[in-house]
């Protein structure tokens, strides 16, 4: 059960190489999470991971998961939620791709929409149902500003997240008075291996950064978190920039 | 028998669930709710005073008892109540008080049922005489989870499972109750101020047997030599000659009266309880308070449920809510106390309702919470930053002062602190295993922290 302050004793990361992820892990674990199960492609990093939060203190286990694999959510998620009720479920997985790349090879394009949207669409529904079951818990979704308004330097990754940010809002508000707390997470731009090697944008952030972010809105309930905070104010400026001006922006 | 579901918290209005919400209006309903209440489980509740999510059930059905309201029998001339569990003390005090008896015990509500008083074996302002709720309890009817209905007399395992159980063995169906007798509706209240902790705590060491019932109001803001400032007031029921001849209390010492203000607004913004704010209400509470002041007859509600007065007086915290922290530790654990009030002291925490007791001997519930010694309470906004490792922290100095937290008011308790902080808790777990193989009765609190 999550305690007065939002921080659940039990923890399922979707994406469970992910650097957000490990660092909200990272965090809860410091608070109060005891039991943490982290689903991805069974990898060396996967392992490395799990190992670093059972260093913590934590019982962690890991799951076999595919985002490209939606058939296969129903059986692997289930089997997680047949163990317990979990507290919280952070939907952490996604890829950027190469925009340059992508435009030259529609199929990689895909790949990121599956990824980050459908594979989303997916996982989000088979979890929020096991979560309304139990009467309880949050589905924290990694959202991106990138989604916010499309870029001409990366709209396939853009529109990825605007598909599930959507998808994310829209589960929030099927799940109100349910007891289930859907919270869509929009970091700017964070400093982590995803983006090394790219051009750093304005109010860029760190990994622990979102992870402090995750931790407060679980507290408030929120249902949106910016981080740095500051980017809801920016962002909604830049919603209202005409097109002709929007894609002169050195953004 | 209706049922709805809906979104449920305790008073302190955090960690919101979803359960379905039964509300039985006989007993073959309520036997009938405990068996069809399907994976995962049911818990009783009362009128939803327990702070944290002690009456809450993510997922499965939460009995509401208020349904089941009969006062069946009173012997006026022994003073013994048969009543349903979900009468509250606040009907049983209209009805009794015109019969020269009082509830033996009454937290600083009237608005908990005689159910919620039991299974969280509350305390009042007279523990150091009278001890816990549970004492008085001469025996109760038990709805287990086999959809039975069992009486459970005092002594019984059973019976010390269930005082102070949080609904957790059963749904309690009726009590009988042993009463206090009055012969009048007032208090006669001595106020006094403390100018610090051991002033507080000498004053409350010396003389505290002289009174039936007693309670601090502690500044925990005040700092430096201020800490621990406090009012004590204490008192017992005035007797009829206390009361001014040719005067309306007089001619109807008996009568129950009470004042309400409106509600508190449903929305209220949160940061409304800020250092400032409570600083300066904590400042002004003191200076009001007399130095010294004899025999003052208050009426009852005000002496002892003065927020009773504001109906939904938990609005004030904002939507974010507020949690209470209560612990107890033992006689000659003072420096601890010391400690945990300077160190709240320290931290500036916004807490305006910190309450400072001396418990008396402890009763045998097996989770009852209270032990002789000193109890703290007090009531922060959660939104507070850093509150929950803070917290953390305080449970740390109380267990390793012996102490133990208050599960009726807990929301944030690690699992690991409990059974070092209440001993009995693998008897407890046996007979519920034994009682209850299939796990029915269950709630978040018991999730939460593994009961």
């Amino acid at each position: 059960m999550k305690d007065a302050f939002g921080i659940p004793q039990s923890l399922l990361v979707l994406g469970g190489t992910s650097e957000i992820a490990l660092a909200t892990a990272r965090r809860l674990i410091a608070r109060r999470t005891r039991t943490v199960w982290l689903a991805g492609r069974p990898s060396p990093a996967l392992e490395q991971s799990a190992a670093e939060l059972r260093g913590l203190g934590a019982d962690v286990r890991t799951v076999p998961f595919d985002a490209l694999d939606p058939d296969s959510h129903e059986t692997s998620l289930g089997k997680v939620f047949a163990e317990g009720d979990v507290d919280m479920v952070l939907l952490a997985f996604g890829i950027l791709g190469d925009q340059a790349h992508d435009e030259r090879e529609p199929i990689n394009a895909v790949r990121v929409a599956q990824t980050n949207y459908t594979g989303a669409v997916s996982a989000g529904l088979v979890s929020a149902r096991a979560l309304q079951t139990q009467g309880h818990g949050s589905l924290v979704v990694l959202s991106s500003v990138a989604g916010e308004r499309a870029r001409r330097s990366n709209f396939i990754y853009g529109s990825s997240k605007a598909g599930l940010d959507a998808f994310a809002q829209g589960l929030g508000d099927a799940l109100h008075g349910t007891g289930v707390h859907v919270m869509v997470v929009r970091p700017g731009f964070v400093r982590s291996k995803m983006t090394a090697g790219r051009p750093e944008a304005p109010l860029a952030t760190t990994p622990e950064a979102v992870a402090t972010a995750i931790e407060l809105g679980l507290r408030r309930r929120s249902e949106t978190v910016w981080v740095p905070g500051a980017l809801r104010v920016v962002m909604s400026a830049l919603r209202h920039v005409p097109r002709s001006l929007f894609r002169r922006l050195p953004v | 028998m209706s049922a709805d579901t809906v979104s449920v918290t305790g008073w302190g209005r955090t960690a919101p669930t979803a359960a379905r919400l039964v509300r039985p209006r006989t007993y073959e309903e309520a036997a009938a709710a405990v068996r069809d209440c399907g994976a995962r489980g049911g818990i009783p509740r009362g009128l939803g005073r327990a702070y944290g999510d002690a009456a809450q059930n993510a997922g499965g059905a939460v009995f509401d008892m208020t349904g089941l309201d009969r006062v069946h029998a009173i012997d006026a001339d022994e003073g013994i109540v048969l009543c349903d569990a979900g009468v509250s003390l606040h009907r049983l005090m209209h009805v009794l008080l015109p019969l020269g008896w009082f509830v033996p015990v009454t937290p600083g509500t009237r608005y908990v049922t005689v159910g919620g008083a039991i299974g969280a074996d509350i305390h009042g302002k007279n523990h150091h005489v009278s001890g816990s709720f549970s004492r008085h309890v001469l025996s109760l009817e038990l709805l287990t989870a086999d959809g039975e209905i069992r009486t459970v007399g005092r002594g019984t395992p059973l019976f010390d499972a269930t005082a102070g159980g949080m609904g957790l063995t059963g749904v309690i169906l009726t009590a009988t109750v042993q009463l206090q007798p009055v012969a009048t509706s007032l208090m006669s209240v001595d106020t006094e101020r403390a100018r610090d902790l051991d002033d507080l705590m000498a004053r409350l060491t010396a003389t505290d047997h002289h009174y039936r019932y007693s309670v601090a109001w502690i500044d925990l803001l005040a700092r430096g030599t201020a800490t621990g400032r406090a009012v004590l007031t204490r008192g017992d029921h005035a007797p009829l000659e206390a009361l001014p001849e040719r005067t309306r209390a007089r001619r109807d010492p008996l009568a129950f009266r009470t004042s309400r203000l409106p509600a508190a607004p449903a929305f209220l913004p949160e940061g409304l309880l800020t250092r400032t704010s409570v600083g300066l209400f904590n400042e002004l509470w003191y200076r009001r308070a007399p130095r010294a002041r004899t025999g003052e007859l208050q009426r009852m509600s005000a002496f002892f449920h003065p927020l009773d007065g504001v109906p939904q007086w938990n609005r004030i915290y904002g939507r974010g809510g507020f949690v209470q922290y209560q612990f107890v530790v033992g006689h000659g654990q003072e420096d601890a106390l010391r400690r945990i009030v300077h160190r709240i002291s320290e931290r500036r925490c916004p807490s305006f309702l910190a309450v400072l007791k001396r418990f008396g001997d402890a009763d045998p519930g097996w989770l009852s919470f209270p032990v002789p010694g000193w109890t703290l309470a007090l009531d922060v906004p959660a939104g507070m930053a850093g509150l929950g490792a803070f917290l953390d922290e305080l449970d740390e100095e109380v267990a390793a002062a012996g102490g133990r937290v208050y599960l009726a008011k807990d929301s944030r308790l690690r699992p690991e602190l409990l059974t070092a902080m209440y001993p009995r808790l693998d008897d407890f777990r046996a007979l519920r295993a034994e009682l209850d193989p299939r796990g029915v009765f269950v709630s978040d609190l018991a999730r939460r922290l593994n009961l």
